[in-house]
This record gives C-alpha cells, sequence and structure tokens, in this order.
C-alpha cells in the first residue's frame, strides 16, 4: 500500500485531487484558483466539477489579489484566545467569494464595500490568503 | 403524490417537553425519554404504540439507534436526518409520507440536549467537529460558528437596507416582552433597547443578547393520521403545509447573505397548505440571533426584502403588536438547547390548542419555520385548527 501511495498509474506522480492540490501551491507559496476551461469562470472553493456548467476541466490561476469586502465583523476575544479579530467575506474582482480576514488595520475598520488587495502570510510552514485595505480609489 | 392530497392528512396530536433551563443532574438521554414520555402520554397514547421515530443529535451519528433503545420501541419508520436547528421542523415531510403509506401508524418526534450542564467539555467539541466536519477553506480563519456567520450576515443587511443595531434590539425586546408572560420561558427580566445595545460585544454587531440562550431542555411531539386524531384527547393541529430547501452550508457559499432559503420554502409550504401570508395569524421563527427574524419575515414575505428592520419597529412584533412572533419568547429568551426546531412546533401547537396561558393569541393558522447552521437550511410548516381546514 505504502508503494502505491507513492506513484501512480504507470509509474508516475499520484495526481492529487483539486483540495490537496490548492494546499500543495499555497504551501509552495503560490496561490492558484480554479477556472474552468469551457465556461472561463474562477471557481472558490476548488472542487471537481465547475458548479456552473459542470465541466471537470480547470486551469489554476493566480488571481490578481483584488477584491470587494463582501460582509465583515470583529470576533471579540479575550487575550489568552489572542484577541480581536477581523473576519470577511471577500468578492475576488475574478468573479469568486473566499472567507479571510483584513489585516494591518483594527479589525472594526474595515466596512462593506471597501477594495482589499490579498498578501500571502506564512505561518508555522503554512500559508494563508489575507488582505490589506487599499488606499481609497486604487 | 398530489400535495393537495397531503394537506391536512397528517395532524400533531401530542406534545411534550422536559429539562427546560438547567436540568441539574440529568443526562441527555434521560430527559429526551421524560418529553417523549409526555408527549405520548399527551396524545393519549403508550410508548407500545410509537412504531415511527424522527431525532438526530449535533454529536452522536447514529442518535436513532439509542432513541430507541432507551425508549424500548422498535419503530419501522426512522428518519434522522441531520440539518441541524430546522431538523425537528423538516421531519414533518418524511413523517406525514410515511403515515399516509401506512410504513407506521404514530410518529414520535424528539430532540433533547444538557449542553448547559453537562461535563462535556465545549472546547475540545469545537475541536473535535473541525476533525469530523471539515471546512478547510473557512477554519484557518479561525471563525467564532455560529455567530460569526450570522454576523457577517447582519454587516451584509445593514450595509445594503440601511438596518440598525436598534431595529436589531427590537427583536430581542420583543421575545423578552413574551417570555414574561410565559412562565416556562428561562430568562424573564425586563429587557430594554438600551440594554441589548450596552451589553457584552461579541461579534459586531451583535452583542451577547443578540444571541440565543444556551440552555439544556428536551421537546417532542406526536404525529397520526387525521382520521385517528380525531379520536384522541386533544383537538388536533393539522399539518397544512410543509417544505424543506437547503442551499449551503458554510456561510462563504451563501450566495446573497441577505436572501435564505426560506424564500422558497415558505411560498412552497404556504402553496400546499392553499394559504397566503395574510392567512397566518402567528408566527414561531427560529430565532437563534436577532437578525434571523428580519430574514424570515422578509424571505417569508410579511414584508419586503430589505424593510425587515423597520416591520419590527415600534414593539410590532411584541405583545399588543400587529404580528404576534415567537410568543413562547424564542430561543431568544424561552431557551436555546443547541437545536431549537422542535420548541417551534410545540409552541405553535399551544396556541392552537389555546393552552398558551397569557400569552394566548387567535390563532387558527401557525406558520413555523426552523433554520439550521449558518443560515444552511431552512424549513418551513403551517399548522392549522379545524377551523383553517
Amino acid at each position: 500500500m505504502q508503494d502505491e501511495a507513492q506513484a501512480g498509474p504507470g509509474g508516475g506522480p499520484v495526481p492529487l485531487g483539486p483540495e490537496q492540490t490548492y494546499f500543495a501551491y499555497l504551501h509552495e507559496g503560490e496561490w492558484r484558483i480554479q477556472q474552468c476551461r469551457p465556461c472561463g469562470r474562477a471557481v472558490f472553493y476548488p472542487r471537481l466539477a465547475c458548479p456552473h456548467c459542470e465541466a471537470q476541466d480547470f486551469d489554476w490561476i493566480s488571481p490578481a489579489g483584488r477584491g470587494t469586502i463582501y460582509a465583515t465583523t470583529v470576533m471579540r476575544r479575550g487575550v489568552q484566545a489572542g484577541g480581536d479579530l477581523n473576519l470577511c467575506l471577500v468578492d475576488l474582482d475574478e468573479g469568486v467569494r473566499m472567507m479571510s480576514r483584513v489585516e494591518g488595520v483594527d479589525p472594526a475598520v474595515p466596512r462593506v464595500g471597501d477594495r482589499v488587495r490579498a498578501r500571502l502570510r506564512r505561518d508555522e510552514g503554512a500559508s494563508l490568503v489575507v488582505f490589506e485595505l487599499m488606499e481609497a480609489g486604487a | 403524490m398530489n400535495s393537495s392530497v397531503l394537506r391536512g392528512a397528517t395532524a400533531v396530536a401530542g406534545v411534550g417537553h422536559a429539562g427546560l433551563g438547567a436540568a441539574h443532574g440529568y443526562a441527555e438521554i434521560e430527559i429526551l425519554a421524560q418529553a417523549a414520555r409526555q408527549a405520548v402520554a399527551d396524545a393519549g397514547l403508550r410508548m407500545s404504540d410509537i412504531d415511527g421515530l424522527c431525532t438526530c443529535s449535533a454529536a452522536a451519528t447514529m442518535w436513532a439507534m439509542p432513541v430507541a433503545e432507551y425508549l424500548g420501541i422498535r419503530p419501522s419508520f426512522i428518519d434522522s436526518t441531520m440539518l441541524g436547528g430546522s431538523s425537528f421542523v423538516a421531519h414533518l415531510s418524511p413523517a406525514m409520507h410515511a403515515l399516509q403509506a401506512g410504513e407506521c401508524n404514530a410518529v414520535l418526534v424528539c430532540y433533547g440536549s444538557t449542553q448547559r450542564t453537562s461535563a462535556m467539555n465545549r472546547a475540545a467539541v469545537g475541536k473535535m467537529r473541525q476533525m469530523l466536519d471539515p471546512q478547510p477553506y473557512e477554519t484557518p480563519y479561525e471563525p467564532m460558528q455560529p455567530i460569526s456567520a450570522y454576523a457577517l450576515a447582519t454587516s451584509r443587511h445593514m450595509a445594503e437596507y440601511g438596518t440598525t443595531r436598534e431595529q436589531l434590539a427590537e427583536v430581542a425586546v420583543a421575545a423578552r416582552a413574551w417570555a414574561r408572560l410565559n412562565p416556562e420561558a428561562y430568562t424573564r427580566d425586563p429587557l430594554t433597547i438600551r440594554d441589548v445595545l450596552d451589553s457584552r460585544m461579541v461579534c459586531d454587531p451583535l452583542t451577547v443578547r443578540d444571541c440565543c440562550l444556551l440552555t439544556d431542555g428536551a421537546g417532542a411531539f406526536v404525529l397520526v393520521r387525521a382520521d385517528r386524531a380525531r379520536d384522541l384527547p386533544h383537538p388536533p393541529v393539522y399539518v397544512l403545509g410543509c417544505a424543506t430547501q437547503v442551499w449551503h452550508r458554510q456561510i462563504s457559499s451563501m450566495a446573497d447573505l441577505t436572501v435564505t432559503a426560506a424564500s422558497v420554502s415558505g411560498p412552497r409550504a404556504l402553496r400546499m397548505a392553499g394559504l397566503s401570508t395574510q392567512d397566518v395569524d402567528l408566527l414561531c421563527l427560529y430565532d437563534a440571533f436577532t437578525i434571523n427574524t428580519i430574514l424570515f419575515l422578509e424571505d417569508l414575505g410579511f414584508c419586503p426584502k430589505g424593510e425587515g428592520g423597520r416591520f419590527v419597529c415600534g414593539g410590532a412584533i411584541a405583545p399588543g403588536g400587529r404580528l404576534p412572533v415567537n410568543t413562547n419568547g424564542g430561543g431568544l429568551s424561552f431557551g436555546h438547547p443547541g437545536m431549537y426546531g422542535v420548541f417551534l412546533v410545540i409552541e405553535a401547537v399551544r396556541q392552537l390548542r389555546g393552552q398558551a396561558g397569557a400569552r394566548q393569541q387567535e390563532v387558527d393558522v401557525a406558520l413555523v419555520h426552523g433554520n439550521g447552521a449558518t443560515l444552511s437550511s431552512q424549513s418551513t410548516a403551517i399548522l392549522g385548527t379545524a377551523a383553517a381546514l
């Protein structure tokens, strides 16, 4: 079983599913999301079939990293629990929504409709996509 | 099967609850069994008459089996679909179908939780849940679920429609005013809009008073075919319509945070009942958070989208207001043992039977609406008296 886990059919590497592919890219410091080849629409979170056209044929594209805050909140937490933390939903310009947080400002500052820019944050080897507020008009 | 055939074909014959608030010294299954026995006795039946079982648990994945075992029943119809808090409203439809198909003759729907008093370590359960039910695209951002999801929905509703914290507070204040008329409600102190606004912020803009209670409690009801219900002790409460709809699991996958699947389940249930919102005398809405009541009033068609905040102002859904909502005090003030759906049905039945004491309304048609997870599952039922048939 161990051997099979390391080699796919024909001796090549085992193909990864969409979820592991996403996190493998992130682990290498690259943020990529799916784009459906037939219908051209971006897809997030990664999945086997396009939720728009049901095709199973994707490119993994690098998002431009710009988006708009769709909804935002501050989780009020004690200092021991890590302190107050922003939580938001960001609509990427590519047309998909993801959960994330805005860093670099007081967690209560971000507003619905604010423009944000993505940043890859590396914690203990894992990469996390977070956002920063863009200057007004940017 | 045509919906019109099922309209009014099934009735709630018995209700019961136990261990509300803090059930010190009792196990979950014990208060569940107390509630189940009460509901069966209320229906004028014996436990040995029960041959259908609907139940589910937020923790145990095979919950129907220990429940059947503990109650000493051998059900031929079982539905343990777990959709979060809406589940016990959602169980109406499969139970109704099974009864009408002759798979069984008396269905017990039941739930119980001792989340408040049990020694269970909530943090440990949270960690376990992350492993058993992973959400890898949300969990890294440490959401405090479920409240974070509802706070996000609130932020969107405020931005899009100008809904205010004062309007949210109106929902909590109305629920409390009803609870003060209900001796069984867990929290009955006076509550003002100022109190809600000044209480501890948990997840902006929701304070602890915008959130449902964390209590123990068990509830149960018994369903039979309508012809049989007419021979049982209490006036039957007929199931006129019911519908369930699921659109997502994770809040980040909800297309529009201001529109829930209640906008589909509500009209479907009303259509089956052959009724409109104007025929509804009383609402039992799953108020896990104050935004829920506003969203469901809109989605179910009691006011236009975006108007929910203005609709609830001035005590409109409080005692003496124009539309009675959550007359038992709701999840906000009556009690909320993890999943609240079964209590929505119980309160509607009490009102339709005329057993609601100081909070009694003139009711022939009640709308019950359950919500589950993070605005994820929505289940609506229309219940009515013989006058509504």
